[in-house]
This record gives structure tokens, C-alpha cells and sequence, in this order.
């Protein structure tokens, strides 16, 4: 019987102990016409070598396309050594770490992470990190609403060019309780936020603003200009940030005079692989005096009875488990496997590893953009890009994706669907994972 | 205890030091990035050698208890062994590689096996549709009440404002109640652990959206009136909610669906055997009758007439709850439980419900023959079963924190305390299937031990664990000091 232990002898015997005459016998306390028909749809099971090459002809079948697809995703090198760790069964197969004395592993970790993450987003506490960015920004938005006592309105300034998918999932979450998001045009030539677009709200009541750096587009705003406006209105700034991009970027902790309230963002790059869109984990920080809003586990430094040091989960008080209806959040997990990944890969890679990495994005999808150029393709938008970029492919700009992705070159990822007036153009990036000849690859594919 | 062994990983940092290997090669021309908004100092991660990092995180993990390494019979968490075999074939570069947004031409492997999910999953739970995209137990249920409160919404009846919560209900419950615009109701158990059905009819009305149910409930004991609550909700016009946490005892026994469940939620990395991961990623995948299908979260796998598999979305759902996540879900999480299920099988699922119930009421029999005293001695246990320590902490002071602590010396990880709350200074013990008798049984002599230690010298139990690198802590002091990111200055 796969994974159950029992022989004959042992079933016979804890039966008896128990005192009943069969397995069956333990089911009796449900109605029997209640009882399951048998589950017809669901196949005999099969030894682990017949699984092991289903999936493997599964996996092989979806091929392995050149990729220059990120919006949202972006795919990295990640250390041998990361997931070799993190799998191992001590990490693995851990509960969280509600026993602080038999988890001070994983419990060490994640203040190391907390560490590592508000160093990177220049805050001042994290916590232990929620499910992925879009869901952060959800949770950052409840949040600001309740930092944010003195508004009244709920109306959350969302910039347009942030990415669908962050503005659709925090619309289903926090879309039940009262909360409106507006949103901010973009600037048809830069294609960041429009400054004048901001100046429509002067004396208005705006309960947050999010700023997102790069945005969608791969566009870096004006943080500062962005982050002072609100800062003159009392309105608290949500910044989404790219972590890879902080190894160059101002960090959020920087913007403006006093910097941004929350800081969240998709932790993916930082060691996990794209898999399909997850798991991922979504990392939030924010400035110390907002702590006890801030939804997720919480770890920090403990002595036990002995005075030695130690860590243990804290702040449990805004949590589901013991404040049930009136917790910060009904979150009960963070991403715990993903961002034991993150931290090892954090580690490995130090402040000249990931400015690496960084510095070879930005100049990857810059030379993308310069072979395209050259092919009559040019980035839509003139403002200053990291590693992202919209390129406008003309009329038949879904045919040429598609087309591409049929000789194995994803092209980049088509606009038409999210944004009707960028209907010719695709978003494509270019990591440091790519080399001369990928490049070359993608504009043969062009052709 | 070293000072080497409470080093953190920035103890460890050298200026200059760094795994090189890791980052990319070559230093190519310099990044035109406006000096306006560039950062000015270095962020301060670690400057460590491949060695040290690697070395450090190992040392880490050796300071966790885990599946892998104890016996871990947490209550209503469902520690069953996660078979190594989902982790390796979920981890095809295939798999692995793939990007959430690539067309469905390279996407038909991970679809279809997707679509296979939500069938097996449809079938097992006896609902009419999945979808697998929340991200843990905890957004299934907001996905679930959601669909709750856009299906009432849809029929214009919006004069509904209440979820109707048991007291022995996990937290997430009435916290998911709140965050879907919702007040909450509480009722209270009857003695013998099931609803207090007379309290449930005084409180159901026009107001009632639904009920949030767990079954076998918290209480670890099948609920026999399931029959009667449905009735009584969906006379009243609610709908039934179904928390999937306990799904591991009935797995093939009895489906959410033919209980009269409306909507529910299952949690992958209980019944389906994904790893817990030091605290996720999950997976809480939702299943619905058919009046609530048109309000499924999005994306969901469909298979067209040609053969093909693609994600249905907004177009197809015009009535969906939205997105959840921002592609897909934990794609990962969810091919390891595929994997999972398909080496059970019809059989192996059954086997789960029964062999989980049987290692329970086996151990609940043993502890009993030991001297504890069950909650609930009259009924059978399910996967899960509740000791409770009142008589010995009135007569010795032995609580269940005291226990808990004493047996991660005996090397057991403790169950879990506290919870339900209804019950005083209770544990809620579940074996899960793949544990042997001779675990079982040490763990009994271990629990007869601490009660008889408790006799002799309370002392010794009341201040354990004695053999783990710490002893307990100050978690009040610890929240009251709040350090919770490393600095220099304070470095221990």
C-alpha cells in the first residue's frame, strides 16, 4: 500500500485494542447513505516509474522556447546550492514554527530574510512574507486604509500602467469592503504616471497612492516628484518595487523626503524559479510605527529561561488564530519553502551579485532593443526603462508573436488584451540569462 | 552552546568576499540609469563565500524538527510523509522553466495535467467544478465566501449580512467572514461535539448568507447532524461552507458534495500530501455546486472539442469573483499533489480515510489505557482526537503547554495545543496514515512517561524542553522589545 505502513498483524492488533471488528467499523458513526459512491473518475494508482515518465513526457512536450517574456515573472540563474538546501527535508517538511525550541532553523531564517529584505527596500521591518505580489498589494492596500484613519473616502490612486493582474486581484480582495480603486493615467509619450493626471486630486480625500518602480511598462517613474506629492497631502505611499531592480534603484525607504509607508513586491526573481506562475512568494515591508497594521507572520530575537538568545514568531496578537473576526488579515501562511530559497539565494548572491545581475538585465533588453531597432521595431515609450520594455511591432504585432513562438522565441508578452490602445505593441525582456546568440536568435525569428 | 552555533549568516560577512560563481560573467558597458533615481549606498546583503552559505543554511535546517526526522501528530495540520518522489518530478526543467504567460502551444503538458487535477478533485469532493487557483487554505476560503456573497448578489438579495460560524471553528473562518464584508455569528458545540442544532435554528433567518463548517469538525469527530444543518441553511436561503482542513479522514469514505456542501475548500498540503515548508506554500483549491460555478475564481483549466487545454478566464467566467493570484496559483504546489494522487489512485485515496483513522483511534485507545482522559470518550475519533489535561492541572499542575514542551525531549514534535478553544488545556493529536504501530506505540510510552514524571517531579516537566539548543522563551519580553532585523550594534 503506498505510504501506509500497516501489515496484517498490526491492523489485527490495533483493532483489537480499539475494539472494533474492522476498519469499516470506524466509519459507523456516518449516516450510511451518506456514504461515497466509488470514486470511478479517478484512475488506479500507478508505481512511481510509471508516474516518473508521464511526467517527465509532460514536461518535455511544453519544450523549452527561448523566453523573453516577464511581466511579472522574470526568469534569473539561480545557484545550484539554493534549492539543494531548501529541499532538504529539515526545511521541507517542517511545519511552521509555532514550537519556537523545535524550529529555531526556520525561524532564524526568516529574521535573516526580514533583514535582507529591508535593507533592499531601504524599511525598517518586514514580515515573514505573504503569497505572492499581487496579493501583497491587496493586503498593503487594507492596510493603508487602516493607517490612514483620518480618510474617509477608501479611494486608492492605482497607477494605470501598474500590471493588470496586481490591480485585478487587489480589486477581488479588497473589493468587498468598501474600497475604490482609481485609476492614474500614464503619460502617452513617456509612459509613465502624468504628472497633471495627479494634480486632478489637490483637495480631494485619497486614502493612499501606489507607486510602482519600474512599472509595468518596464518605465521608471519620477519616485521622488511621486512620493512628495503625497507626502504635502498626508496621503501614505504603497511603492511595488522589482527586487533585483533595488540592487540599482532608489530604494523605497529613500523616496521623497521620508520615503514610502509600505513597500511590497513579487519575490520570484530572488531565487524562484518561473514554474508556472508559482509558487512565488510576496515580500512586505513598511516603517517601524506601522508594525502592529501589518498583516503575516512576524518573527523577532527572544532569550528563553536560560538567557540565551533565540527566535520565536511575535505580534501574534494581530493574527487569525488568536483574534479570529478581528485580525489584521485571515492570512494563516506565509510562502515559507520559497523564501527559505530567497534567503540562500540573497546570501550567495551579496550586494555585487545582485548588482550583477542587474546591470546585465538593463543592458540585455537594452541591446534587444538596439538590434530591433535596427529591424524597424522601436520601444514605445521614451522614458528611462530597467529591464523591460515596450516595443511597438506594428499592425500585425499578434501574427509576428505568434509566428515567433511557433520557431520556439517568445517573443514577449502581447498588450492587446489588457490594453486596447497598445494593441500593436508586446512587452519583452531580456535577463542576464540571455547571451549574443539569443539575441540573434530572436531577431532571425523576426524575419 | 558555541557562539559559532548562533552566528547569523551577516556574522559570517567579510567586505571583499563574495561567491562569484554565482552572478554573471562579464561586466559589459555602464547602465544609463538618471543619477536622480539610483541608489547611493550598497543595500548590505551578505558577503559570504559559497562555503559559508552553504554550511550555515545546512546547520540551520539540523535546528528543525521536521516530517522527515520526528514523529509530528499536529492536530489538524495532517503531517503525513510527503512523498520525495512529487518534489522531483514537480521540478522538471519543463515544469520548472515554464513561463506562467507562455501560449498554450507550450503549455499542453502542465494543462492537461492541470485539467486531470481538477477532475480528480471534482470527483473526490463530489462537486460540480475546481478551480485551483488560491494560494492557500486561508484564500480558498475567502474565494469560497466570495462566491457566497456574488451569488446572493446576483439574485438581488442583498439583505443577507451574516456567516454563521461554530465556536470550535479554525480562526481563519470568522477573520475570512470579516474580509468578505460579512458579520459573524457564533454557535456553540453540544456536549458531544456536535453543532448545537436548537442554537443554530434560533439564529438562521432572511440575514443568513451561509455557514462555515468544518466536518469532521475541529472537535475531531464526524458531524452526524450534517443533514439536518443543510436543511435548516438552505430553508433559510444560505448556502453551505465547507473547510477542507479535515478532508484526510473521509477522503473516499463520504464526499463535501453529497453532505449538501455548496462551496468548499480543500488544502493540498494536508490531504494531498504537499509539503508544509516550514509554514507553505499551499494550495487551497475550491470546488462548487452548480449554482455557484459561474462565480469560480479565475483561471480555470477547460479542454476545447479539439483536444486542447487553455485557461478560461474573465471572458468565459463573466460572473467569476476574479483573479486571486497574479497568474495561476502555486502551478509547483499543485503538480506535486497531481503526482500524489496519481501513485494512490482510487484505492489509495480510500486507504488514506482509513488507515488515518484507524492510527487515530488506535492512539486514542492507547493514551486513554494510559491515564489521559479524551474529551469526548464516547465517540469515535476521526483522524484527530482531543486529550485533556484539566484533571492533572488541577491536581499536579500539568497543562498542555507543559506536555507539548516535554515531548520535543522525548524527540516528538508536540501536537497541537489549545486549540479547539472550547476545550480546557487540550491537545489535538493526529497521526496521519503513514505513521507505523511501533511510532505510535512510542509515542504512548513517551506521553506515560511525562505523566508519570509529572507525579514525581513536576519541576523537571514545567520547565522542559531540557535537550533542544533552547529552552523556553520570553515571548512576552519579545514582543514588548521587538527586535526583528539584525544590527550591528545589537548583534548577540
Amino acid at each position: 500500500m503506498p505510504f501506509i505502513p500497516h501489515t496484517e498483524d498490526d491492523i489485527r492488533d490495533m483493532l483489537q485494542q480499539i475494539g472494533a471488528g474492522s476498519i469499516e467499523d470506524l466509519f459507523e458513526e456516518i449516516p450510511a447513505d451518506l456514504r461515497a459512491p466509488p470514486l470511478s473518475g479517478i484512475p488506479e494508482g500507478l508505481p512511481e516509474m510509471e508516474v516518473t515518465r508521464l511526467m517527465q513526457q509532460r514536461a518535455t512536450r511544453d519544450g523549452e522556447p527561448l523566453n523573453f517574456i516577464g511581466a511579472g515573472a522574470y526568469e534569473h540563474h539561480i545557484p545550484a546550492a539554493v534549492w539543494q538546501i531548501a529541499t532538504r527535508g529539515e526545511f521541507y517538511s517542517a511545519y511552521t514554527p509555532y514550537q519556537a525550541e523545535a524550529s529555531q532553523g526556520t525561524l532564524q531564517l526568516i529574521y535573516e530574510y526580514q533583514t535582507m529584505i529591508t535593507r533592499l527596500t531601504g524599511m525598517e521591518v518586514s514580515n515573514a512574507s505573504l503569497y505572492d505580489g499581487a496579493s501583497a498589494l491587496a493586503e498593503a492596500v487594507l492596510m493603508a486604509v487602516r493607517i490612514n484613519r483620518r480618510s474617509k473616502s477608501n479611494r486608492i490612486l492605482v497607477p494605470g500602467a501598474l500590471h493588470p493582474a496586481y490591480r485585478a486581484v487587489t480589486r477581488s480582495i479588497v473589493g468587498n469592503q468598501g474600497i475604490e480603486l482609481v485609476e492614474l493615467p500614464w503619460d502617452d509619450r513617456l509612459g509613465s504616471i502624468d504628472a497633471n493626471g495627479l494634480e486632478a486630486f489637490d483637495g480631494q480625500d485619497i486614502t493612499a497612492l501606489v507607486i510602482a518602480q519600474p512599472n509595468f511598462f518596464g518605465v521608471l517613474e519620477d519616485v521622488d516628484a511621486l512620493t512628495r506629492w503625497a507626502e504635502a497631502r498626508g496621503v501614505p505611499v504603497i511603492a511595488v518595487v522589482n527586487p533585483v531592480s533595488l540592487a540599482l534603484l532608489k530604494p523605497p525607504g529613500e523616496w521623497g523626503e521620508r520615503g514610502a509607508d509600505i513597500a511590497v513586491g513579487e519575490g520570484q526573481p530572488l531565487g524562484a524559479p518561473l514554474s508556472g506562475g508559482g509558487p512565488y512568494f510576496g515580500f512586505m515591508t513598511t516603517r517601524r510605527e506601522h508594525i502592529r497594521q501589518m498583516p503575516g507572520r512576524i518573527v523577532g530575537r527572544a532569550e528563553d529561561a536560560d538567557g540565551r538568545p533565540g527566535f520565536v514568531l511575535t505580534l501574534q496578537a494581530r493574527e487569525q488564530h488568536i483574534r479570529r473576526s478581528k485580525a489584521t488579515s485571515n492570512i494563516c501562511t506565509n510562502q515559507g519553502l520559497v523564501v527559505t530559497a530567497a534567503t540562500i539565494h540573497m546570501a550567495l548572491l551579496g550586494d555585487a551579485g545582485l548588482t550583477r545581475v542587474a546591470e546585465a538585465c538593463w543592458q540585455n533588453t537594452h541591446q534587444l532593443a538596439a538590434r530591433l531597432s535596427g529591424e524597424g521595431i522601436r520601444p514605445r515609450f521614451a522614458g528611462d526603462h530597467f529591464h523591460e520594455m515596450v516595443f511597438d511591432f506594428g499592425p500585425d504585432a499578434q501574427a509576428r508573436v505568434a509566428q515567433m513562438s511557433r520557431q520556439g522565441v517568445l517573443a514577449g508578452h502581447p498588450l492587446a488584451a489588457e490594453y486596447p490602445d497598445l494593441a500593436n505593441c508586446v512587452l519583452a525582456c531580456a535577463t542576464e540569462t540571455k547571451t549574443a546568440g539569443d539575441l540573434d536568435r530572436y531577431v532571425e525569428a523576426l524575419a | 552552546m558555541t557562539r559559532d552555533e548562533h552566528s547569523l549568516i551577516f556574522d559570517r560577512s567579510r567586505p571583499g568576499r563574495s561567491a562569484t560563481a554565482q552572478a554573471p560573467g562579464t561586466a559589459g558597458d555602464a547602465v544609463g540609469i538618471p543619477d536622480a533615481l539610483r541608489r547611493r549606498a550598497d543595500p548590505g546583503l551578505p558577503a559570504a563565500s559559497e562555503l559559508d552559505v552553504v554550511r550555515h543554511y545546512t546547520r540551520l535546517s539540523q535546528k528543525n524538527f521536521a516530517i522527515d526526522t520526528q514523529f509530528y501528530p499536529l492536530g489538524s495540520c495532517t503531517m503525513k510523509y510527503n512523498p520525495r518522489a512529487c518534489n522531483s518530478l514537480a521540478m522538471l526543467p519543463g515544469f520548472l522553466n515554464r513561463h506562467p504567460l507562455a501560449p498554450a502551444e507550450h503549455s499542453q503538458g502542465y494543462l492537461e495535467t492541470m485539467f486531470e487535477l481538477q477532475e480528480m478533485l471534482r470527483e473526490v469532493t463530489g462537486m460540480s467544478g475546481v478551480s485551483l487557483t488560491p494560494m492557500a487554505g486561508a484564500q480558498g476560503e475567502f474565494a469560497g465566501v466570495a462566491m457566497i456573497r456574488a451569488y446572493h448578489r446576483a439574485r438581488g438579495d442583498d439583505e443577507r449580512r451574516e456567516i454563521i460560524v461554530p465556536d470550535a471553528a479554525h480562526g481563519t473562518n470568522p477573520a475570512t467572514a470579516i474580509m468578505c464584508g460579512y458579520q459573524v455569528r457564533e454557535i456553540p458545540t453540544d456536549a458531544s461535539g456536535d453543532v448545537d442544532l436548537e442554537a443554530l435554528k434560533s439564529v438562521v433567518g432572511p440575514q443568513t448568507a451561509g455557514i462555515m463548517l468544518t466536518n469532521p469538525s475541529t472537535v475531531g469527530v464526524f458531524e452526524r447532524h450534517i443533514r439536518e444543518i443543510a436543511t435548516i441553511v438552505h430553508e433559510a436561503g444560505g448556502l453551505l461552507y465547507y473547510d477542507g482542513a479535515n478532508l484526510n479522514a473521509i477522503l473516499g469514505k463520504v464526499r463535501p458534495g453529497d453532505m449538501g456542501f455548496d462551496v468548499i475548500h480543500m488544502n493540498l498540503h494536508k490531504t494531498f500530501s504537499t509539503p508544509h515548508g516550514g509554514g507553505g506554500p499551499g494550495a487551497g483549491a475550491v470546488g462548487v455546486s452548480r449554482r455557484l460555478l459561474p462565480f469560480l475564481p479565475v483561471p480555470v483549466v477547460v479542454r476545447e472539442d479539439s483536444g486542447e487545454y487553455r485557461h478560461a478566464a474573465e471572458t468565459d467566467f463573466p460572473q467569476t469573483i476574479g483573479r486571486l493570484s497574479t497568474f495561476a496559483g502555486n502551478a509547483g504546489v499543485l503538480l506535486r499533489a497531481y503526482v500524489y494522487m496519481r501513485m494512490l489512485g482510487r484505492k489509495g485515496m480510500t486507504r488514506v480515510a482509513e488507515f488515518s483513522t484507524l492510527n487515530a483511534n488506535y492512539l486514542q485507545a492507547e493514551l486513554r489505557h494510559a491515564g489521559f482522559d479524551l474529551a469526548f470518550p464516547e465517540r469515535r475519533a476521526t483522524h484527530e482526537f482531543i486529550v485533556t489535561l484539566k484533571r492533572q492541572a488541577k491536581e499536579t499542575g500539568l497543562t498542555a503547554m507543559d506536555i507539548a514542551k516535554r515531548l520535543l525531549d522525548y524527540g516528538y514534535h508536540a501536537p497541537t495545543t489549545y486549540f479547539p478553544l472550547l476545550v480546557p488545556e487540550c491537545l489535538l493529536i493526529e497521526p496521519t496514515e503513514t505513521e507505523s504501530k511501533e511510532t505510535l506505540d512510542g509515542f504512548v510510552a513517551a506521553m506515560a512517561a511525562i505523566l508519570e514524571e509529572s507525579q514525581q517531579d513536576i519541576d523537571t516537566v514545567k520547565s522542559a524542553p531540557h535537550q533542544l539548543p533552547n529552552r523556553r522563551f520570553d515571548e512576552v519580553a519579545a514582543a514588548k522589545r521587538l527586535d526583528v532585523i539584525y544590527r550591528p550594534e545589537t548583534a548577540f
